[in-house]
């Protein structure tokens, strides 16, 4: 236990560590900037310890159990650490913050597009799609290879100028 | 020497949600099928995805549909200690992956499906089924529409593409109806606003899978009365292999952990 007294400074420090942990798929920006980190709290049970409540990206996201391990591991030093996953509000990408969306970019993956301005569902005729500027070089001459990446949150592009694949964070 | 099989109550809500359920898990097991035989590394990656958005999505409904049964089993219990008779999911998912064209034409009508029943399963008046829906409703939106992209692109293909695919719905079309059939199970849910009766997702599931047809310039096979019974639990001859397989691990080492 860190020797905080006043529980708003035990949050407060506790967010400051937590700022810190990186996802463990995209390494380049923090559980935080992902968003996926819904709330912070003192444990309703009276424990001694933290809640932190999470939201899963994908309902198949195979690093959620991952996750919530480097939560814990990470905050370990405020006490027990409960671990709540909370479905709704559902994650969008919308959450993800613009220092995110930067750390994203200059990391050579394409940050998603607003949700709502994402084109709608259809089925056929889906040639005239918005093209993706190369996060390298600008270049909007670029085409998608495949509907899923590495990760099921991207999809896999290429850039025709500079030649160079590179990701793109879909929009969900 | 064998792990003890489990059952589940007779309660419509719990059986509901397991048709669900074991739609998204079996459908998934054939998907995973595919890893490493992908006829492209691309589509290879694609399929394992959608395998794991619908494990996701029916590990979800099954810790729910657990709970509900309140038995005190969990979601792998669920997932692999019940016998064939215990699986209610739709005979259409269970079915082997058969070639590429095969699987793109199921995949498109169970992600149509899916995306309907998510649809309206966000106005659940079960707050966990509905905060379920709310997630599995965009990843159903994607795989349609994949899967729509490979039905047009197989129809457009060669002569040998587009004749796989015409035989894959051949074969595929009387095993629909059951997705749109509804029963006692179907009526409460309906009652309770658990969930719509999957009767009513027929027409705009319809619509969709017209409106690829048609773009395909495929012709509808002959309509059939035949409907399957995998909702009640009654399958077909697959169902049994399938399950060896998904099972034997559980079976083998009982409440073995990664």
């Amino acid at each position: 236990m860190l020797p905080i007294a006043n529980s708003c400074g035990r949050l407060e420090a506790a967010w400051e560590v937590l700022r810190q942990v990186p996802d463990p798929e995209v390494p380049v920006i923090s559980l935080c900037e992902l968003g996926i980190v819904r709330d912070l709290r003192l444990r309703e049970d009276g424990a001694c310890g933290l809640e932190v409540v999470l939201t899963p990206t994908y309902s198949g996201c195979p690093a959620t159990e991952l996750i919530a391990d480097l939560v814990r591991e990470a905050l370990a030093a405020f006490g027990e650490i409960e671990i709540t996953m909370q479905r709704a509000p559902a994650w969008t990408t919308d959450w993800i913050t613009p220092a995110g969306r930067s750390k994203l970019k200059d990391y050579g993956i394409v940050p998603p597009g607003p949700v709502a301005g994402a084109q709608p569902v259809r089925l056929v005729h889906r040639h005239a799609l918005t093209r993706l500027a190369c996060p390298r070089c600008g270049s909007e001459q670029t085409e998608k290879l495949s509907a899923f990446g590495t990760t099921a949150c991207k999809a896999l592009y290429r850039c025709l100028a500079c030649r160079e694949p590179f990701e793109y964070f879909k929009p969900l | 020497m064998s792990t003890p099989s489990i059952k589940v109550g007779s309660s419509a809500p719990v059986h509901y949600l397991l048709r669900i359920a074991d739609a998204c898990l079996i459908l998934s097991q054939r998907l995973g099928e595919w890893c490493g035989h992908g006829p492209i590394l691309e589509e290879d990656l694609a399929l394992a995805n959608m395998a794991l958005d619908l494990i996701g999505q029916a590990r979800g409904l099954l810790t729910h549909a657990a709970r509900l049964d309140g038995q005190g089993h969990d979601e792998d219990q669920l997932a692999f200690l019940r016998d064939e008779r215990q699986y209610f999911n739709p005979v259409l998912m269970e079915l082997p992956r058969g070639d590429f064209a095969f699987t793109v034409a199921r995949n498109f009508a169970a992600a149509s499906w899916l995306l309907l029943l998510w649809q309206r399963l966000q106005a659940s008046s079960d707050a966990e089924v509905a905060a379920i829906a709310g997630k599995a409703v965009k990843e159903a939106a994607y795989h349609q529409q994949h899967a729509a992209d490979w039905f047009l692109r197989l129809a457009d293909g060669t002569d040998e593409s587009r004749a796989r695919l015409q035989a894959a719905l051949g074969e595929q079309w009387p095993l629909f109806n059951e997705l749109f059939a509804s029963d006692a199970v179907d009526e409460a849910a309906a009652a309770s606003s658990l969930g719509p009766r999957w009767s009513e997702l027929r027409a705009d599931w319809q619509a969709a899978l017209d409106e690829v047809m048609a773009e395909a310039g495929l012709p509808a096979p002959k309509a059939s009365a035949y409907v399957s019974a995998g909702r009640l639990g009654v399958h077909s001859e697959h169902m049994g292999h399938m399950l060896a397989e998904m099972q034997y691990l559980q079976r083998a080492y009982p409440g073995g952990v990664w």
